[in-house]
């Protein structure tokens, strides 16, 4: 009959309407968790989250524009991991990483530790090779992905203040990853005290 | 190299007939055969007509400099599958014109446009030789190697100031608008008044005598686009009507053009494989996988058990994801505002969130390397892909199926509407489902088996009419073979590394070229890349499959109403980020 493929594509969405308070009020009888009330495998209804009072949580995988990792000293100064190798900045595929060695004053000797980083994010494009490739897991993935501003420019260059996040930080967004680098250290750690 | 031997009977017939205009091309890691400029239609028309190479799959050039010498490569293919006939033609750098192979494979249109555009190599017997992807007023060509761009830095990268002592300073801000456009010497913006599309219209061949037709109007000309909504960008088709009818056609391109080709030549060999992600972004994962064939081609490495496993998984998951999508936003385009499209994206989410945990990014997933894949799949990922793979797709697919299916507006509007023949679509060089709708059983899965492929069980999909419902029905098809692969993928799938050897960020890829090509969502996409044993790649092109597949769209068109040509374009399923590169 004519008109019915109409009705059929109605009912759907009246399906989905209906669906989506049936499967608010399951959720609440069986207090499950609220990442897992929408946009899974096997929800129904409305497929979305009310962002930003919902927001899912990101795994830990998710990559946005890199931090650099810091070790909080008994001052509260920031050892940072980074020696300025400058393979981040050499492997980056928009080259919007700029790093300064530091120098001996005196010697005119290179020091490893950086005397200025800067990220251009307005460049990064996210691929995450700079953490991929830093052999000291002193340039990390972040996942705040919250960076709007309302000016343009120059507040988008990150200098190495703000590119700073703990180390705890690191271990509390990327735990599985941060576990497993610790335990490769102790074990090399463990290595050379054996030798 | 295999493919070097695979052509030496080809190139004795061909020695037979021209024994004077042919000769392999001798350089080590090089293969294809030479043609002289002025027996090239000659060769292709005996490789066409009696070789059986009737599938024109790339044309493309490439500069020698600093050599006097600019290239035209041509990748020819059987549609029954095996190996290229490869075909190159040397020119000079100065006023370089070679035969235009049109007439013989229409499909080269653009491409051979294309190649005018950014090479300056003129095609003799071009119906329409205008550059596509850059405006009339363009200086110069920008993919020759001594073409500098406005505020150049290097030849290549990594760039001298980052390090070890980067300024945290952007050019472009120290002088904004001074050097960031580049004009010809003799050319004033404030001044000019040209019409850069006077050329284009022209091409349409608008005829004003309407004596000859029953009703006597004037042919118009209708932009649709480059902004409306049913364009999936900024995409322009000028259309000649006469009423309602669709009499000639144009697709204009090139809004969103950044010459990725310019940069991946700038680019190390390894910083490319984030920017493939951004040609067609609704297939990532395919577009990666594409590039590391190609260059692992080059390389001779090949990736361990595991990792064959997971790219197939990713490539058939990104598959399912860019079909369900098209096939929701076919109807955005037959009137069904949003929501059937929005029911579609649901399955595209969960895939998307899958490719977040794994890779770390929903689209831009940069995940596979050299001989392998970044990083490994998790057990809970598998139990995840494995819980949607045979929970879910199935379902809604037949559900998404049988709504589509049998709703008599969709298929008053998609049954014979956009019409391509089998022998057409051969002709025009279309690729992927739109191919295999006018019933040519092509898939380069199955025509050119790469990666584990050939051990796997699947259909290649086809339907006869060629019209707009086969296109969407040949998609439904494709997408439950993907769902069959990975059933058997996600059985199979071995414990093992994820890479063959350790992972570099500088790849040594050895001195050579390579065409290494996949079957994405959109048809063959294709990567021809040129390494001189240096740590960038010295030539580097994309076979974009959406870009080649437009240059039949005009033959789709012609005949129907005005409406149709956006249904037309919805099916053929075009994405501007690959078209524009």
């Amino acid at each position: 009959m004519n008109g019915l493929g109409i009705f059929k594509g109605l009912l759907i969405t009246l399906k989905h309407f209906f669906d989506t308070y049936l499967a608010d009020f399951l959720h609440r009888q069986k207090n499950l968790p609220l990442e897992d009330k929408r946009g899974m495998v096997d929800s129904s209804g409305l497929f979305t989250v009310q962002y930003p009072e919902e927001v899912i949580e990101s795994p830990e995988e998710f990559r946005v524009v890199p931090f650099l990792v810091y070790e909080a000293g008994e001052n509260g100064e920031r050892n940072y991991r980074c020696t300025s190798c400058g393979i981040c900045s050499k492997v980056c595929p928009t080259q919007c990483i700029y790093i300064t060695r530091k120098k001996d004053p005196e010697t005119g000797k290179p020091i490893p530790s950086p005397e200025a980083f800067y990220i251009d994010t307005d460049k990064c494009m996210n691929c995450g090779f700079c953490a991929e490739f830093c052999p000291f897991d002193a340039i990390k993935m972040n996942h705040d992905f919250e960076m709007s501003t309302y000016v343009r420019g120059e507040t988008h260059i990150f200098n190495k203040e703000k590119l700073g996040k703990p180390v705890e930080y690191y271990a509390k967004i990327r735990p599985v990853n941060y576990a497993l680098e610790e335990a490769e250290k102790a074990a090399k750690a463990e290595k050379t005290t054996a030798a | 190299m295999s493919e070097q031997t695979a052509i030496q009977p080809l190139y004795a017939k061909l020695m037979e007939k021209f024994p004077e205009s042919v000769v392999m091309d001798e350089r080590p890691g090089f293969g294809g055969i030479v043609v002289q400029s002025l027996n090239l239609v000659e060769v292709a028309q005996e490789l066409r007509d009696n070789l059986g190479y009737d599938y024109l799959s790339s044309v493309t050039a490439a500069d020698d400099f600093p050599e006097e010498r600019l290239e035209v490569i041509y990748h020819l293919f059987k549609s029954v599958g095996g190996a290229p006939a490869l075909l190159k033609v040397f020119l000079g750098r100065t006023e370089p014109v070679v035969p235009s192979l049109t007439p013989l494979y229409p499909g080269a249109e653009l491409q051979e446009r294309e190649v005018w555009d950014l090479y300056g190599i003129r095609f003799a017997n071009h119906p329409d030789l205008r550059r596509i992807l850059l405006w009339e007023g363009f200086d110069g060509f920008p993919l020759r190697k001594d073409w500098k761009e406005p505020l150049y830095e290097e030849d290549v990268k990594p760039y001298k100031s980052r390090w070890p002592e980067g300024k945290g300073e952007r050019k472009e801000l120290l002088n904004p608008y001074k050097d960031n456009v580049q004009y010809p010497r003799e050319f004033d913006p404030s001044t000019w008044t040209g019409d850069v599309d006077q050329a284009m219209y022209k091409s349409l061949e608008i005829s004003d005598d309407g004596n000859s037709r029953a009703l006597k109007t004037d042919q118009l000309v209708v932009n649709l686009g480059p902004q409306h909504p049913s364009t999936h960008g900024a995409f322009r088709m000028a259309v000649v009507l006469e009423g309602e009818t669709i009499v000639n056609l144009k697709p204009v391109v090139g809004y969103l053009h950044r010459n990725h080709e310019k940069i991946g030549e700038r680019n190390t060999w390894l910083q490319n494989m984030p920017y493939t992600d951004r040609l067609d972004y609704l297939a990532p994962m395919s577009n990666n996988f594409g590039y590391a064939i190609t260059v692992e081609k080059l390389m001779g490495i090949t990736p361990p058990e595991r990792a064959e496993y997971i790219r197939v998984m990713m490539a058939e998951l990104t598959r399912i994801a860019s079909h369900t999508m098209v096939t929701g936003f076919l109807l955005n385009d037959l009137g069904a505002y949003f929501t059937p499209a929005l029911y579609a994206l649901e399955e595209r989410e969960l895939i998307l969130d899958i490719f977040e945990e794994v890779a770390g990014s929903r689209m831009m997933v940069n995940y596979f390397r050299f001989g392998g894949v970044a990083r490994d799949v998790s057990p809970e990922v598998l139990k995840k892909i494995r819980h949607l793979v045979y929970n879910r797709l199935p379902r809604k697919i037949d559900e998404l199926d049988k709504y589509i299916a049998q709703n008599e507006i969709v298929k008053v509007r998609c049954e014979g509407v956009g019409v391509l023949s089998a022998d057409d679509a051969i002709a025009f060089s279309t690729t992927g489902p739109n191919l295999r709708a006018s019933g040519v059983p092509y898939d380069v899965r199955r025509a050119d088996p790469y990666s584990i492929y050939e051990s796997l069980d699947f259909d290649v999909c086809t339907r006869d009419h060629g019209d707009v419902f086969d296109r969407y029905r040949v998609r439904i098809d494709e997408i439950r073979q993907s769902i069959r692969i990975l059933k058997q993928v996600l059985e199979r799938i071995p414990e093992g590394p994820i890479m063959a050897g350790k992972p570099q960020y500088l790849a040594k890829v050895p001195a050579g070229e390579a065409y290494g090509r996949v079957e994405g969502p959109r048809g063959e996409l294709g990567f021809y890349v040129v390494s001189d044993g240096k740590p960038n790649p010295k030539r580097y092109h994309v076979r974009a499959p959406s870009f080649i597949n437009l240059t039949s769209l005009a033959q789709m068109c012609k005949g129907a109403k005005v409406a149709d040509a956006v249904t037309i374009l919805g099916a053929v399923d075009i994405v501007l980020g690959e078209v524009d590169r």
